[in-house]
């Protein structure tokens, strides 16, 4: 299977991906942006479709739009009591303009299946060295900025106090998170990202209490997903996604019943 | 020495005047209780001190390379918080651009635990703590960097009476490596416990003294 050299693309690209979605998920969690992640893989798949009907590469449309928005979006949705207006007017505007563009490209139904499910497999070299240098960026600057981003992530007050500037964290992340989205619906599809980017973090929370054991449980989850996936995908001829869906959802059912069997027990 | 003097201090909130005309000092080695009706503004005060608020005018003195630690009044911090007390102690570790933590400051992450006897329950999730044990890996998060001054915005309100002087103990303990205390509570009891000297902020105007002169509780109706 390895011989083939798309198989061997899609291992690689998928390898980056999970390290990338393991990392920024468990702040993902932490700063409970999993709404936005969502919001975004909304405006990354018009941003996508916008690709299409002008015959770009769809990843740039993908950065495009979810980079310019999502601070906008970040910023506007921080009160809590507004929230779920602000997702559902900005999901809807940014679904309905991927649909528009959609159908005024001339390729429509193809283009939108991989846009919307996901299509690794037919992932070419040159596209997995952009995937490659995208998220090797994003793990620099998140690197760069760990020790202040995991204060003001997992606790917020604190950080204030000793004088870490959480807006410019916070603008720093919502950057890093629409290049991680864009980055993980190459493999998933927009449809699919909070798969890659929340779950596996999610699940992560139950095993562990330390943020850099949440970070490697995070990978090795979406790790698991994501090879396991190709490799069931190229034995049956099934979609890909669809494996790493089911993967994901089973590793966090066993999380929730390793935390309530076994932690809560004793 | 002098670890903060305020001088005329005055901060608003739009028009809304929370403080008028404050000075006082806050020498090294004091324990100074700030004490005050509920809403008289102590929490604002403290704001001003840390940075977080500017004063509307006035001087606010602290000398450079003084640290100040914190314990805020509210922390969001429920049931399912996922980090061990350990970790978020050690998220105080300064902003440094090495992710991991080296070894000098993993021991002394170790030594603070240690020193507020957390060590048995350091790798439990700060979740499941009790209030006094939440209390305490505050004060050990706040306490990491050695900072001169430590305030503490009601850190006992949530305690029974007996946790309450064994949480403010614990602080004096510190005070052997010439923490001074600012210690913001309703507890009258406490305050002339502990207290060197005392700040009474009320709505109309400010004391301030040595312990001794603190004046006797009136229960306002
Ligand atoms: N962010 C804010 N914006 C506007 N007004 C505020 C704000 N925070 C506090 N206030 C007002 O300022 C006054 C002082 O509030 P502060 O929190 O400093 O009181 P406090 O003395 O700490 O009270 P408590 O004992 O209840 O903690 C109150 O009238 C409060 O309503
Ligand atoms: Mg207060």
């Amino acid at each position: 299977m390895l011989t083939l050299a798309f198989m061997r693309h899609a291992f690689i690209a998928s390898a980056f991906i999970a390290v990338v979605s393991g990392i920024i998920g468990v702040f993902v969690v932490a700063r409970q942006l999993s709404f936005l992640t969502h919001t975004l893989s909304e405006i990354g798949f018009a941003g996508a479709s916008f690709a299409v009907f002008a015959g770009w590469p769809a990843l740039d449309g993908m950065i495009l739009f979810t980079m310019l928005s999502s601070v906008l979006v970040g910023q506007m949705s921080i009160k809590e009591s507004r929230r779920e207006a602000v997702i559902s007017a900005v999901s809807a505007l940014f679904i309905g303009l991927g649909i528009l563009f959609l159908s005024l490209s001339s390729q429509t139904a193809s283009s939108a299946t991989s846009i919307l499910f996901g299509s690794v497999v037919g992932i070419s070299i040159n596209e997995v060295h952009q995937l490659i240098v995208l998220s090797i960026v994003v793990l620099l600057i998140t690197l760069a900025i760990y020790r202040q981003l995991k204060f003001s992530s997992f606790d917020p007050i604190g950080a204030r106090v000793v004088g870490i500037n959480e807006t410019l964290i916070s603008v720093i992340f919502l950057l890093l998170l629409a290049l991680s989205v864009s980055v993980a619906a190459q493999i998933v599809g927009s449809l699919l990202i909070f798969i890659l980017l929340t779950l596996p973090a999610a699940s992560a929370k139950y095993f562990t209490h330390g943020v850099a054991k949440m970070v490697v449980l995070a990978i090795l989850f979406s790790l698991l997903g994501t090879w396991l996936g190709l490799l069931l995908g190229y034995l049956t001829n099934w979609p890909v996604s669809f494996f790493i869906a089911v993967i994901e959802v089973v590793i966090y059912v066993v999380a929730l019943i390793y935390q309530n069997y076994f932690v809560e027990a004793n | 020495m002098a670890v903060i003097s305020v001088e005329d201090l005055n901060v608003a909130y739009g028009n809304h005047q929370v403080i008028t005309d404050l000075s006082f000092t806050v020498n090294e080695g004091d324990f100074m209780v700030v004490i005050g009706e509920n809403g008289v503004g102590k929490t604002t005060l403290v704001r001003a001190l840390l940075g977080l608020l500017k004063p509307r005018s006035g001087e606010i003195d602290i000398p450079a390379n003084t640290k100040i630690g914190y314990v805020p009044q509210f922390r969001n911090i429920d049931e399912e918080y996922p980090l061990s007390i350990r970790d978020f102690v050690s998220l105080n570790s300064g902003k440094g651009i090495i992710p991991w933590l080296n070894k000098r400051e993993r021991a002394r992450v170790d030594r603070m635990i240690r020193m507020t006897d957390l060590t048995a329950i350091a790798d439990r999730p700060l979740g499941l703590a009790s209030g006094g044990e939440k209390q305490r890996a505050y004060l050990a998060q706040a306490l990491l960097q050695s900072p001169q001054l430590l305030i503490l915005d009601e850190s006992t309100a949530s305690l029974d009476n007996e946790m309450k002087y064994e949480l403010l103990d614990l602080v004096t303990r510190f005070q052997q490596d010439n923490l001074s205390v600012m210690f913001i509570t309703h507890d009258w009891d406490l305050a002339r416990h502990f207290g060197t000297r005392f700040l009474q902020m009320k709505p109309n105007g400010y004391n301030e003294g040595p312990i001794n002169e603190l004046p006797e509780h009136e229960e306002e109706e």
